[in-house]
This record gives structure tokens, sequence and C-alpha cells, in this order.
């Protein structure tokens, strides 16, 4: 297998055209991406990325198609012809069924199909090996370690992907999961992971890398186990940066530079923004990773007696009415409640009566970056009055109205005044700042982070018990009577 | 080493290095779509699939040949297609106001 994927020691000049077209495919995902980083661009450059791909895939048929031509091998069309019919089906069935609110699941799951996808071309290459097509073509130990890395990394992101799943979808748990001896439970099984390794390739032993394959399963599902639900996305960034990397593994196993080059970009890519989202909570990544974030404070909270203002949807139509600015701060409750539509309508039906209203986005808010921003894109809010947290917090202190909708650790003071708390340093949203909070919540319960929110118990918030999209439906109705 | 390893590692240091340049300058609002179109990028490894696919030979390999198809089909087809449908809805706010 080694000998028909890789290059040729003289490329013919078909082949050489062939290459040629790789590296266009991959100038044009570096094109893509970059169109990804404007909003004006980022439809042009996901199509332009798109195109990239579609162009890699003709190559590689086309290649197929004329080695067996030439060196009259025969090819197993109907396996081609059935994966894509397969794959494409489910995909594009998941793509266009999916809610906007389950985006941050459905881009982990893709994820561990594309992981899964590398180890598979690697295994396929030892398989491969072992009979007919390769006997004369001894593995190089260069080759043999990316096909190890492909294996450990692409079934670790499988298997991570499809837990980070199951925690978004409330199929397991959001909280953090205490392993048997804690982070060392894992670096045993990464050790382990390397001995496979060396065995499979030291004694030439392709059982090494089934091992490898089983212990990596478990690695991606007991490295994901501990992390805490609200730690996810970073999680699934950080997912999608291995499954990059792993693609340019299996880029140097078959000898493909086409896969070495996009693996890179995604793995970078994915890499910078894993560090930015650590950033924004103002942990370092391998605090993210191994600390167990959320376990000590998970109980319940002993809320006492503490006063709270508890309000009807009138209050806080009335609130609103009198108001000239108002900043609406979404979170995940929204989108559980799928509230974007309810929240745009209060906007239209407030900007009417002449209040100005913008949208304070924290980088976390959400399960996923961005995800609020997609969320209130799907119900047409420009995103240019959305604001992100440097934007936002010098206009709490002039803002009449702050309306949380199913926010709460992003909101929560005690990241600031309180050395104490666990979330202590993480940059907030300064609500509290503001002459009034609404806060739309269903009860005075913890968020992700298991901690008690003081900004709930202030004699400036008034707290709207209610899910949030028949809340802001009620408070809408009731400004509209007025 | 062989000289196509070593140029296959200069190729993956370079790649990495553009993909850090293109990246480190995305605004928040674009993290998700810019996460997930990364992602079905990743799925370049269909290229992989199509030949391990295409030369398989006796079951086991056909079934990772058929596997690797269907998964990274999955991943560009629902890839690219569910980060379209996230960009379309992103819109200037309308000159017109009320």
């Amino acid at each position: 297998m080694i000998a028909l994927l890789q290059v040729p020691d003289a490329p013919s000049a078909i082949d050489s055209v062939l290459l040629l077209l790789y590296v266009a495919a991959g100038a044009l995902f570096i094109f893509g991406l970059r169109g990804l980083g404007s909003p004006r661009t980022a439809r042009r450059g996901n199509q332009i990325a798109a195109a990239g791909m579609v162009l890699a895939i003709l190559v590689t048929l086309y290649y197929v198609f004329d080695r067996s031509r030439t060196d009259d091998l025969s090819v197993l069309w109907w396996v081609i012809v059935a994966g894509l019919a397969i794959g494409g089906a489910v995909g594009a069935l998941l793509a266009l069924r999916v809610q906007m609110t389950a985006m941050p699941e459905l881009v982990a799951a893709f994820n561990g199909f594309g992981g899964g996808a590398s180890a598979l071309v690697a295994f396929a290459a030892i398989v491969a090996t072992d009979t007919v097509v390769a006997t004369n073509t001894p593995y190089a130990t260069e080759t043999e370690i990316t096909v190890g890395l492909s294996i450990a990394i692409g079934v670790v992101t499988f298997s991570g992907s499809f837990v980070a799943y199951g925690k978004l979808q409330g199929v397991i748990t959001g909280r953090p999961v205490a392993l048997p001896g804690g982070p060392y439970f894992n670096l045993v099984l990464a050790i382990l992971m390397t001995a496979a390794s060396v065995w499979a390739i030291v004694a030439n032993e392709p059982l090494g890398y089934w091992i490898l394959a089983g212990i990596a399963l478990v690695l991606g599902v007991t490295g994901v186990l501990p992390i805490g639900g609200a730690d996810m996305p970073v999680v699934i960034s950080l997912l999608n940066s291995l499954s990059g990397v792993a693609a340019s593994m299996a880029g140097f196993v078959i000898g493909n530079q086409g896969l070495i080059i996009a693996g890179a970009l995604v793995g970078a890519a994915g890499f910078i923004l894993t560090v930015q989202m650590s950033e924004a909570m103002n942990r370092s990544l391998s605090n993210v990773l191994f600390a167990g974030f959320g376990t000590e404070g998970a109980g319940p909270i002993d809320a006492g007696d503490k006063p709270v203002n508890s309000a009807t949807p009138e209050d806080v139509a009335i609130s609103l009415n009198y108001a000239q600015t108002v900043l609406v701060v979404p979170g995940y409750g929204l989108a559980v409640a799928q509230a974007q539509h309810a929240v745009r309508e209060l906007a239209t039906a407030l900007e009417e009566r002449d209040v100005t209203v913008e949208y304070a986005i924290h980088p976390v808010a959400g399960r996923m970056p961005g995800h609020m921003n997609v969320l209130l894109a799907e119900a047409d809010v420009p995103y240019d009055v959305l604001l992100d947290l440097d934007h936002s917090n010098p206009k709490f202190p002039n803002t009449d109205v702050v309306l949380v909708v199913g926010a709460n650790d992003v909101v929560n003071p005690s990241a600031r005044d309180d050395s104490g708390s666990p979330i202590f340093g993480m940059p907030i949203l300064e609500v509290d700042r503001a002459a009034t909070t609404v806060v739309i919540k269903r009860s005075l319960s913890p968020g992700f982070a298991g901690i008690d929110n003081p900004l709930f118990y202030l004699p400036s918030t008034m707290m709207l018990f209610s899910d949030a999209k028949g809340a802001i439906e009620h408070v809408t109705e009731a400004l509209l009577e007025l | 080493m062989s000289p196509e390893f070593i140029q296959g590692i200069v190729v993956f240091v370079l790649a990495a290095f553009v993909g850090f340049e293109v990246i480190s300058k995305v605004p928040p609002t674009l993290h998700t779509p810019l996460m997930s179109g990364a992602n079905a990028i990743s799925g370049i490894t269909i290229v992989g699939a199509i030949i391990a696919a295409a030369y398989a030979d006796g079951a086991l390999a056909i079934i990772l040949g058929l596997l690797a198809m269907v998964f990274a089909t999955i991943n560009v087809v629902g890839g690219f297609l569910v980060t379209d449908r996230m960009l379309e809805m992103f819109k200037k706010k309308p000159v017109v106001k009320k």
C-alpha cells in the first residue's frame, strides 16, 4: 500500500500535475480560513475552502483512475461510491436538520468522525502491508511512527469528541467525573500507549497498533470525563486541533502533502482558539484539562434566607419602558429555551419606543465560543450590535436596564471581588454596575461552575423566575399593553 | 530519514505557522463558524480514505476502507454545509431604522 500511495521516485508528468493540484487545494484552504476571519467574507471563505476540498477529492479520484489504467490495478469503485453516498447523506441530513442551539454537539460529532477517519486510514495502511500489495516495501521507521501517531491521536479525538457530545446533550453528566488516581490515571494510559507503539514498531508486530487503538479509545473517554461541562468549548476546540494533527499524520503515512498542509492548518488554528478560550476564563489550558474544575463547589448551594427581589413580567416591562439604553446579556439558558427569536421581538418592540438595545456577549457564554452570536444571528439580530467583553464593560455604568437571559457564571461578581471564589480572576460582564439588572432564570440554582452568585441578592437586581422564552414573551406582551 | 519525510516536516511546520497567522485575528463572533469550518477542512483525510478504499484487499481492509470513507465524508459534507448554514444568517444591520 505504501508503494502505491507514496510519490514514485521519478514522478510522471501527470503525477507532478496532480501533486501541484494538491498544493492548490491547500492554498484554497488558506484563503478560505482567512475569509472566515471577517463577517463580510466568512460565507465566501467557507465556500472557497469547500471548493478546495472538492478539488482535492477530484484529483484523488483521477489519480486512482489513472493508476488503474497504467498499472492495471483493480479498483474497488463500489467501496468509494458507497462511502461517498452513505457519508454524504448522513452528513447532509445532520447538517440541514440540526437546531442552531445544538450546534456545539454537532461540531463535536463531526470532529469525532474526522479523527476516526484518520485513524482508519492508518489502519488500512497497516492491513495492506500485511498482505499482498506491499510485500516488497518495508516500512521506514519514521513512517511507522506516523502510523502510530495517526492512530493514537485519531482514536483519542474520536472517543473524546463523542464523550463531549454526550456531555453537551446531557446523556453523560456535565459534572466532572473523578478518576482513580486523578490525572495520573491518564498518564499511565499514555505510557502504555507509548509502550504498545514501541512494541509494534520494533517487533514489527501489527497487533501493537490494535492495542494502541484500544487504549486510545479509553484515553479519549477518561481524558474528557473529568472535565466539567462548562469547559466543553475548550475541549471541543482542542479536539478539533487534534483532528487536524491526526489528518496531517495520515498525510505522512500515505505521503500526501495536501493532507499535511490542511491538517497542520487546522491543528494550528484549533490550538490558537483553544488558548484564547482558556485565557478568556483566566485559566491555563492545563488547569482546564487536569484540574477537575467545579468538583469542589458541586454540592447544593445554601442560599440561606438572603432576600431576593422577585419580579413579575409587568415590573420588568415598566422598567424597560422607561429605559433609554438596554443591554441584553445572553447565556446558555437562552439556547436551551430557544429564546433567541423572542429576544429579538422584545428588542424590536423596544426599538420602536426609541430604546437603544445592544447585546453584551461574554467570550465563553454558551457552550462554545461565538455560540450566542450564531443564535442571535439566526434571529436576524445584526452582528454590529453584538458587543464583546472589552466594549461592553465600559457601557454598564451608563446602562439603564441590563437583561440577563440565562447567563450565570459570566456575570458573577465574585469572580472580581472574592479572592476565595473558584472562578476568581475570570473576566466577567460587570452587569452589577448598571442601574437595574433583570435576571431571567428558572431558579436560584448555580451555573455549570457550581457556585453561588451574589448578583442575585443585590438591591438593584430583579429576579424573574421563569424559563427564558416564556419570560421574554410575557415581558413583550406586557410592554405592548403599556 | 527519507528526503520525502523531511520535506513533509518542512511543509507541516510552515503550514502550522500560516495557520497561526491566519487565525489569530478572528473576532469572537466568528469563533463557532471558524471552528466548524476548520473542522470540515480536517476532513481532508477523505483523500487517504479514497485511496485506502480503492486498493483494499480482503474483508478487513474493505471494512476499514468503507468506514474511513463514510466517516470522512460525513465530516466533509456535514462540516461545510453546517458552516454555510450558520454564516448565511450573519447579516449586517439594515440601513433603514424604523
